[in-house]
């Protein structure tokens, strides 16, 4: 099961999907988006570096994250992807959309 | 979750026809195909008659166009794979156990009708989930639904006012919705056998199989069939042949299909249709604000905009080179927009703002105009009322340089919507992005066929249309990531379609031959039956032995007389897709308009063509008594003639069928 931490950042919020993103998991993660959203929050940052896996309708998730964001006014970065998010953000060519970030910092900086 | 395999689900993953019979056929295929070349070469070579040309070259191009029809027909059947039994499921209520959606779909279909499917869905074996996805949003059905414990799945708020996209449109939605591993999709009218998904799910054991088809049959039909609505010559020996190649492909129901896959897919075209608009904007960027720049004329305030603008996007390009990340581009590129926006209501207030402080020194409350400043910028730059929205090139630039495909409802969209038949483009998609399919050839539900000939003339339309709108949009022949003889299988189903052409040549040849004497072949001699016979009957024998007892006289009918419509769907089709203009389609409707007279305005071209076969016949015989018709050729085509008219006897039965219940009073 994923547990999505959430930390406060400077001009943004850090949500970390820990475990499997998945299709069972992604609702949690559009949930957790929309109520920052909602809150307030316009810089949504998704960290990956806990991420054991990804499946694609995890990456449909942050692909619906990304547009909710977009259409609010903010943004949507990738950090730090495992392995195996990394290969199948490439395998899908997502990574020419969303291309990830080292670090948090790195995305904080624009 | 990857299922576990043992040494007997690989075996029945590989099994396929037994080899004698793939050897006979092999040897039919070769035959036919060297006398098929044999005829077809010799035809151009040696017997166009040129002094006719204006026939005998359309002859001959509708000689060749079946001459190609036989060979990828044979090609097919080349590596026909007969599956057999399925490999087991994965065993439900254990670890093992995969979860699964049930989708029935539905728009406008009465609601027993609809409510009939989703009891027997219900009672479908293995483990499921069932949901009614109702894209006429009901309330009857959602009632009945809920009597029975069942989902109801309608359209989310995000695809008012955007396309639709008919019922590939009401499955993303619901694929959006739900979490199954893999989806049973059933037409309303489609009642599904209990054990529907304990024969299909053990294929998905091949961890690359990504859909499953199974025939569609219909249990309304009387055994004449004279709707031609059964076919099963496709729901069998083509599909069978296209899954040799690893090319079955998804007909729109009584399919499973597994989630990762179209998920998958979706992400992909997602990636594909992101690059492709923010890359087409970027190239026609220059020209739209150049165009705009004229239009403004002396607004010296919109040329900076636009200049502004073109700098802006001059930056993306730039950046795009780079391989900056799309998103990011994007975001920059939208910032900037904004930007200008500011800066131009920036401007506009600082007038307004003089206007006011003139109005304020008239006025004895100076309080009173403060505070409408701040609402008065929020309002422009709010990027709708903004005055930068209002220059047209920038804000077609913004929205098409963007990441959310705001045009569409789902930035996700695994069901191609790029024709009214969103099946066969999908599956040709998976495959192109290396998943397998499978065909497994047993009823496992029981459907309605249309009961009259309008709704069967206007189903039969939509499908020829949707395959076209697939020809002309995404040419299988291109499409790199498929194999040879994947793009050669779905090329073939297309190219079936463009028979409504050379069936127009078929019937006029031989009306020309025996009523004016117009000959399009030179030589009606030895050396042309020693070529066309053969021809003629080996083509026969292959389509024997691949069918093995199947009937498929009914299909070869409908065919030839169903021309209009073939003729119709490539027209239509090659207007929507080149020109913009609508196809005319409608939902196919399943119920029966009861005491209409017959429709002969159906039919009227095959009427024509009947009585044009008849009097030409009539001429001959007049022709021949006066001693006018010479040689062997009129008796050629009074064959021919004959043949013909045999064909297109189906369409008088079919518009004076009155449906099943009548069919079978007549028996008892």
């Amino acid at each position: 099961m994923t547990s999505i931490d959430v930390r406060e950042a400077d001009g943004g919020v850090v949500l970390a999907p820990s475990g499997r993103l998945t299709v069972v998991t992604a609702p949690t993660l559009r949930a957790t988006v929309a109520e920052r959203i909602a809150a307030g929050d316009r810089l949504i940052i998704v960290d990956l570096s806990v991420t054991e896996f990804v499946d694609s309708s995890g990456l449909g998730a942050l692909v619906s994250c990304l547009k909710s964001a977009r259409q609010s006014g903010g943004d949507l970065r990738l950090v730090a992807p495992t392995e195996q998010v990394a290969m199948v953000l490439r395998m899908t060519n997502l990574d020419r959309i969303l291309q990830p970030r080292p670090s948090v910092d790195d995305a904080l900086r624009g | 979750m990857t299922m576990q395999v043992n040494r007997r689900d690989l075996r029945q993953l590989s099994r396929g026809t037994p080899v004698r019979r793939v050897a006979v056929i092999r040897i039919v295929v070769v035959l036919a195909a060297s006398a098929g070349l044999n005829y077809v070469i010799w035809r151009w070579a040696a017997s166009v008659n040129w002094e006719s040309w204006w026939i005998a070259v359309p002859l001959v191009l509708a000689e060749t166009y079946s001459l190609i029809d036989s060979l990828l027909f044979g090609l097919g059947a080349w590596r026909i794979r007969e599956r057999g039994d399925p490999p087991a499921p994965p065993a439900a209520h254990s670890a093992d156990a995969v979860t699964v959606d049930v989708f029935i779909t539905t728009f406008n279909e009465p609601v027993d009708l609809v409510m009939r499917t989703a009891q027997a869905a219900l009672a479908i074996d293995y483990p499921h989930t069932t949901w009614i996805l109702d894209d006429g949003d009901r309330l009857e059905v959602r009632d009945a639904a809920e009597a029975l414990g069942i989902g109801v799945i309608t359209r989310s708020t995000d695809w008012a006012d955007r396309p639709r996209h008919a019922k590939a449109g009401n499955l993303n939605n619901a694929l959006l919705t739900t979490a199954g591993e893999f989806v049973l999709v059933l037409d309303a009218d489609q009642v599904p056998h209990p054990n529907i998904l304990d024969r299909t799910l053990g294929y998905f054991k091949d961890p690359r199989m990504a859909l499953v088809q199974t025939p569609q049959w219909f249990e309304n039909v009387p055994a004449s069939d004279p709707l031609g609505s059964q076919a099963p010559l496709f729901y069998g020996p083509i599909q069978q042949s296209k899954d040799g190649w690893n090319a079955a492909f998804f007909c729109g129901s009584n399919a499973v299909l597994r989630r990762e896959a179209l998920m998958q897919l979706g992400i992909s075209r997602y990636v594909v249709d992101v690059e492709r608009s923010v890359h087409r904007a970027i190239r026609t960027s220059r020209r739209l604000l150049a165009r705009a720049r004229e239009d403004a004329q002396g607004d010296r305030r919109v040329k900076l905009a636009l200049r502004q603008a073109g700098e802006i996007v001059e930056r993306a390009r730039v950046e795009l080179e780079r391989g900056d990340g799309i998103s990011d581009v994007t975001y920059r590129f939208q910032r900037g927009i904004d930007a200008i926006a500011v800066d131009r209501a920036g401007a506009d207030i600082a007038m307004m703002r003089d206007d006011l402080r003139e109005l304020a020194a008239l006025s004895t409350d100076a309080d009173e105009f403060s505070g409408i400043d701040d609402a008065a910028l929020a309002l422009l730059t709010a990027r709708d009322t903004s005055p930068v929205a209002a220059i047209e090139a920038i804000s077609m630039l913004a929205s098409a340089l963007d990441v959310d495909r705001g045009e569409e409802a789902q930035a996700i969209m695994p069901m191609a919507t790029i024709s009214v038949t969103e099946d066969m483009a999908t599956s040709m998609r998976l495959h192109g992005l290396g998943w397998r399919s499978a065909y497994h050839g047993e009823i496992l539900a029981s459907g309605l066929a249309p009961e009259d000939l309008e709704t069967m003339i206007g189903q039969r339309l939509r499908w020829a249309q949707g395959t076209m709108q697939v020809f002309f949009r995404e040419n299988p022949m291109l499409q790199r990531r498929l194999s040879v003889g994947q793009r050669l299988m779905y090329f073939g189903t297309m190219w079936s379609y463009f028979s409504g052409f050379p069936a127009l040549v078929y019937v006029t040849a031989p009306v020309l031959c025996l009523a004016f004497g117009v000959i399009p072949v030179t030589a009606y001699s030895l050396d042309f039956f020693a070529r066309f016979i053969p021809f003629l009957l080996l083509n026969q024998l292959l389509f024997w032995v691949v069918a093995a007892g199947r009937p498929t006289w009914r299909g070869a009918q409908y065919s030839l007389a169903l021309f209009p419509v073939w003729i119709e769907s490539v027209t239509s089709a090659f207007k929507n897709v080149f020109l913009g203009q609508p196809l005319g389609f409608r939902v196919t409707s399943k119920t029966r308009l009861d005491g209409g007279r017959p429709r002969w305005d159906l039919v009227r071209p095959q009427l024509i063509v009947m009585a044009a076969l008849v009097v030409a016949l009539i001429v001959v015989g007049i022709r021949i008594l006066v001693g006018q018709a010479e040689g062997i050729a009129p008796y050629v085509n009074i064959v021919w003639v004959i043949y013909d008219l045999a064909v297109f006897s189906i369409i008088i039965r079919a518009v004076l069928y009155r449906g099943p219940a009548a069919t079978t009073k007549e028996k008892s």
